[in-house]
């Protein structure tokens, strides 16, 4: 139950942080959707404590599901990627708030 | 046949190259080659006539074909076949093809714009004709069909700046394009119940009665077929596009308009007709909107003033009596529609080419000034005369001899379909149509000669410039064809002979010919010559009549609304969906995202059993309380730097899990990242005001907290369902051992990441590549900025100088006092550059450390590489690791440490990495395995004993470095660039700048 009550309130905190217009903001926020996200992977893998995958030195019939585990270690890297790029675009504009959208250069008539 | 349709289509694609040299004059070359391509269907014509029309392609009897495969899955063939029908339609448009080709030569300039594209669009329409007509696939039929759709629009559009020929252009193409895609549907459609897609197959199965092609689903697929033949013969209610068509060049709408591609239309349904002419929606379909449109067109014809519209207006009306005849389905009736197939051809392609003629000679196509072209003209006119006598039904012309032949054809044919109409039964309706129409054909016929060339009262005569007789030519040679055809109808019924015999025996054939007697053909002839003469006569009279009526209905007017009705509905849509605000995209996402396995959920038939365990460990309850806490502080926190460090306690929580889940790999990399993570935040958050903002400026809190705490519950669901939820055996049972005895690994999270799912491990790293690249390149903004300055040319101690105000307390200049002696005796004692820092940044202990880390970090990074395939480690882990203790020698020494410390710039190590990654896929394949293959090398090393070296550690080396040049490029970037700009200016200094500037404005 502890494991479901971290990823909701993973998922909700990081959910409320994305929808913000705050770069960096977002980027808390995605970081804690992966976390939840990862978290959600493993889940479905491990439903208990188990051993670590490795052959010969573990018993497997105690050993945890390794394919979850290659899903959330590929996961982990990527969203290393992701964020670090968001992190260079809100450094990008010395200040990150932006309190109103950019213009689009459209002209409406009423 | 390829050979033709490669040709013209070779021709169309060099067209534009020899225009540069020979200008208008490469029309006669472009000519050359449909009229080559008609000699050689000239010389088929015996073994074409002699074949027997249904006899399977490839058997003796059969008609020229061959065929390819080309989509075998599919049972598409490039299949062609060159049967009496195909033959006849290939003669009228290569025929025609040619003249109008040769016409062009002297219709345009040589400075003309687009002349070029315009000659390779005509020849290559000529390709698309010739093999649509000659196909024997449904699919090649179709592609074909949209070919010379896609040409005509570009034809039409000739003139790019006139708005008229754009918009026409535009409404041929979406007309015929609907249509198009109707017919693609009933061709699959009959494809599938014919169980192949072989043209001539399925009608020979359909001859046969085959129960499959009989059905309803049949009866569907022909009329969906119809409406593609129907919209591109501009039939009711699709004739519109044809006269706006008209804004072409006229050489175009002769050829396209007239003569060729408006008879893909007729050609279909002639081409379908043995096979399906008794089909529920055959007759009802194709007769009263053939008649209909027979009758509009001639109706509309006798209003215009325009000699051009006339002719297009003529068009959809002769179109529609075409549909008719060729629909009827009696072996009469098919050699009386290729008679008048044939003769439509003929006369209409030289009366638009006549108009071509006039409209360059005089400058105008208004009957309202155009005089007296009959004196001043005599050559054009007769010919003129001879052609629209023909149109007109006037012996002893062509014209004649088919239109005897279709009123003979309709009178001899046996009662169409059960029913009578006011009296009349089917055919007799029919007959009163056609006659009517051609009373109809007539007077138009009369109008135009006489709108083109009589000498009007009112009008003074037209100024008309001597023409060429290379000009003339054209028309005048179609127009001999019609003249010397009705003399020897003979050739033409035996070139339709086969295709007629399809049709079954006729029990009194007709004949083509100009005397058959007194018959009551003759009789209904000289109704439509006294008729029309009287309905041309009495022009004045129709004209009033017309205005009053006119218009009934608009269909064109019904195509404005409907195409200005879905522009409207597209600009709503976009308006209410595409916001351009990130937050309403991610927003829908999220919705859709939680509501999706909500939704799916509640319609799940069975319950999914959940998980009721509060936790399994209290080491994991902890941590599960202590990431909890993370989230909320980092959600509630009014600090950037205080939200970093709440989103680094809940990675690391994250590692810790990891750890008490047997998941070592994952602890170890989680570890790792968001070491650097925290790090590269740290280092961001420096060009960053300290505070977020505390009311968000674009509100809506309530709203996002509820699709936070909605998406959060549907992920919680899942989590418990999850945990529970595993009711089969799953996949990986067996990955053990394929880990051990395939990838030769212990480890085996390791080996799906580099053997098993080796593939999605690529795509991985390229992705950190573009990541490492965009950053460097968002940052550098020009190049990767690789290259730098050398430490030796620095300044000792003066990087960092003055970037912090130092409070001046006693104790705090005494400390400076210190560093400032241990900057001058120490030089070089521990790093390379530490010399370079200003004095007050630089940590004797952090320095010393870095020296004992940095190395042994190395080292347990390559081990970590080397080991991972059997315990806990890899690629991914060495590779972070190594790039940590890069980040330690930057921190501790600054910009030039790190730069002493990476000899090999980050981008170069990303293209060594992936090279080798590459290399390790590829290479299996030159020894001849196959990709991602490994294999494991046994060795003895002296000291280190036995060893086992397995191939795919190579692809784990390429992840390292990829990794290592990325976390380089994250600590040059957000790390020693943004010194380099900052150096000089104090970092709370730099805020104020940022408060005091409007956002947008602030770089």
């Amino acid at each position: 139950m502890i494991l479901a009550m971290t990823v909701g309130v993973l998922a909700a905190g990081g959910t409320y942080l994305l929808l913000q217009r705050e770069m960096v903001r977002m980027v808390f926020g995605v970081g804690l959707l992966s976390h939840a996200a990862n978290f959600l992977l493993l889940a479905s893998g491990v439903p208990a404590w188990r051993d670590e995958p490795l052959v010969d030195r573990m018993d497997l019939a105690q050993a945890a599901d390794p394919l979850p585990q290659a899903f959330v270690l590929t996961a982990i890297v990527i969203t290393l990627a992701v964020t670090i790029f968001m992190l260079a675009l809100a450094v990008l504009g010395h200040n990150d708030d932006t309190r109103r959208a950019p213009e689009t250069g459209e002209t409406h008539e009423k | 046949m390829l050979v033709v349709t490669t040709a013209l289509f070779v021709a169309a694609f060099a067209a534009p190259l020899v225009f540069r040299r020979l200008g208008r004059s490469t029309f006669y070359v472009l000519a050359a080659v449909p009229a080559a391509g008609l000699v050689w269907l000239l010389a088929q014509l015996p073994a074409v006539l002699a074949a027997e029309q249904t006899a399977p392609t490839g058997s003796d009897s059969a008609p020229p074909g061959f065929s390819v495969p080309w989509i075998p899955a599919l049972d598409v063939h490039f299949a062609f076949r060159l049967d009496a029908l195909s033959a006849l339609l290939g003669i009228l448009v290569l025929g025609v093809g040619a003249l109008v080709l040769f016409y062009c030569a002297r219709y345009f300039k040589n400075d003309d714009p687009n002349i070029g594209p315009f000659g390779a669009q005509l020849t290559a329409f000529a390709a698309s004709m010739f093999g649509l007509v000659t196909a024997d696939d449904l699919i090649v039929l179709f592609i074909f069909w949209e070919l010379t759709t896609v040409l005509s629009y570009l034809l039409i559009g000739y003139a790019r700046t006139r708005i008229y020929a754009r918009r026409s252009a535009l409404q041929a193409l979406i007309v015929t394009t609907f249509g198009g895609l109707s017919m693609l549907l009933g061709l699959v459609l009959l494809g599938q119940l014919a169980g192949t897609y072989r043209l001539s197959s399925i009608l020979a199965a359909a001859a046969d009665g085959v129960p499959e092609l009989a059905g309803t689903a049949a009866d569907i697929a022909i009329a969906l077929i119809l409406v593609g033949a129907v919209s591109k013969s501009a039939l009711v209610p699709f004739h519109f596009w044809l006269p706006g068509a008209m804004a072409a060049p006229t050489p175009v709408s002769a050829y396209l308009h007239a003569a060729a591609m408006v008879k893909a239309g007729v050609y279909l349904i002639a081409r379908l007709a043995p096979g399906f002419s008794t089909t529920a929606f055959w007759h009802p379909t194709l007769i009263v909107l053939g008649l209909a449109t027979l009758f509009v067109g001639g109706w509309r014809a006798l209003r215009q003033t325009d000699i051009k519209l006339i002719l297009a207006y003529g068009t959809v009306s002769q179109l529609g009596f075409l549909i008719v005849v060729t629909a009827i389905g009696t072996p009469d009736a098919a050699l009386a529609a290729m008679a008048l197939l044939t003769a439509h051809a003929l006369f209409k392609a030289a009366l638009f080419l006549i108009v071509g003629i006039i409209d360059h000679q005089t400058g105008t196509r208004d009957v309202r000034k155009l005089s007296g072209l009959a004196r001043s003209a005599p050559k054009l006119f007769v010919v003129s005369l001879l052609s629209a006598a023909s149109m007109a039904g006037l012996p002893p012309l062509f014209g004649f001899v088919a239109k005897e032949a279709v009123f003979e054809s309709v009178l001899a044919a046996p009662s169409l379909a059960d029913g009578r109409f006011l009296g009349l039964g089917v055919a007799g309706w029919v007959l009163v149509g056609i006659v009517a129409g051609s009373v109809l054909t007539f007077a138009y016929s009369a109008r135009f000669v006489w709108g083109a060339f009589a000498t009007k009262a009112s009008v003074p005569a037209t100024e008309f410039r001597p023409v060429a007789w290379m000009f003339l030519a054209a028309p005048a040679v179609l127009t001999a064809g019609t003249v010397v055809l009705a003399w020897i109808p003979g050739t033409v019924e035996t070139l339709a002979a086969p295709y007629a015999g399809l049709f079954g025996e006729s029990p009194e054939p007709i004949h083509l010919g100009l005397w058959h007697g007194l018959t009551p053909a003759l009789g209904l002839s000289a109704v439509v010559v006294l008729g029309g003469a009287a309905m041309f006569a009495a022009r004045g009279a129709v004209a009033r009549v017309q205005d009053k009526l006119y218009p009934l209905i608009d269909a064109e007017k019904f195509y404005r609304y409907t195409i200005g009705g879905l522009d409207n509905v597209a600009v709503w849509v976009t308006g209410r969906t595409q916001s351009g605000s990130l937050q309403y995209y991610l927003m829908v996402i999220l919705i859709v995202g939680g509501a999706t396995p909500a939704v799916a959920a509640i319609f799940m038939e069975q319950p999914v059993p959940l998980s009721a365990l509060a936790f399994e460990t209290p080491t994991q309850l902890v941590i599960g309380l202590c990431m909890i806490a993370g989230a909320l502080l980092a959600v509630r926190a009014n600090k950037r730097f205080l939200a970093v460090l709440m989103v680094g306690v809940t990675g690391y929580g994250m590692a810790i899990i990891f750890a008490l889940h047997g998941a070592p790999d994952l602890a170890l990399t989680q570890l790792l990242v968001e070491t650097i993570v925290l790090v590269a935040m740290v280092l961001a958050l420096r060009s960053l005001p300290a505070r977020l903002w505390e009311s968000n400026p674009s509100g809506k809190k309530w709203l996002r907290a509820v699709i936070g705490i909605g998406f959060a519950a549907v992920m919680v669901a899942i989590a418990v369902a999850a945990q529970a939820g595993r009711v089969a055996d799953p996949i990986s049972l067996s990955l053990p051992k394929m880990a051990y005895e395939i990838g030769n690994g212990h480890n085996i999270v390791n080996v799906i990441l580099v053997d098993i799912r080796a593939w999605d491990t690529f795509g991985e790293i390229t992705v950190l590549v573009a990541a490492a690249t965009g950053v460097a390149s968002l940052i550098y903004v020009r190049g990767r900025g690789d290259g730098g300055r050398a430490t030796a040319d620095v300044e000792p101690g003066s990087v960092g100088r003055g970037t912090e105000h130092i409070h001046s307390s006693s104790r705090r200049t005494a400390a400076l006092a210190i560093a400032r002696h241990f900057a001058e005796s120490a030089r070089e004692a521990w790093i390379v550059a530490g010399r370079t820092l200003a004095p007050e940044r630089r940590s004797i202990i952090f320095e010393v450390v870095t020296r004992l880390l940095f190395h042994s970090l190395l080292l347990i990074s390559v081990y970590l590489l080397l080991a991972g395939h059997n315990l806990p480690g890899g690629g991914f882990a060495g590779g972070l690791l190594a790039g940590l203790a890069f980040v330690i020698r930057y921190l501790a020494g600054g910009r030039y440490e790190l730069a002493e410390a990476t000899p090999i710039s980050p981008g170069t190590l990303l293209g060594l990495g992936l090279a080798i990654a590459a290399t390790s896929v590829v290479g299996p394949v030159l020894v001849g395995g196959e990709l991602f293959q490994s294999a494991a090398l046994e060795f003895v090393l002296p000291v280190f004993g036995e060893h086992k070296f397995v191939t795919s550690t190579i692809f784990d080396v390429g992840v390292y470095l990829v990794v290592i040049g990325l976390v380089l490029d994250v600590i040059r970037s957000l790390g020693s660039e943004i010194d380099e700009r900052s150096e000089g200016r104090g970092i709370t200094e730099r805020h104020d700048d940022v408060h005091g500037t409007t956002e947008g404005a602030a770089r």
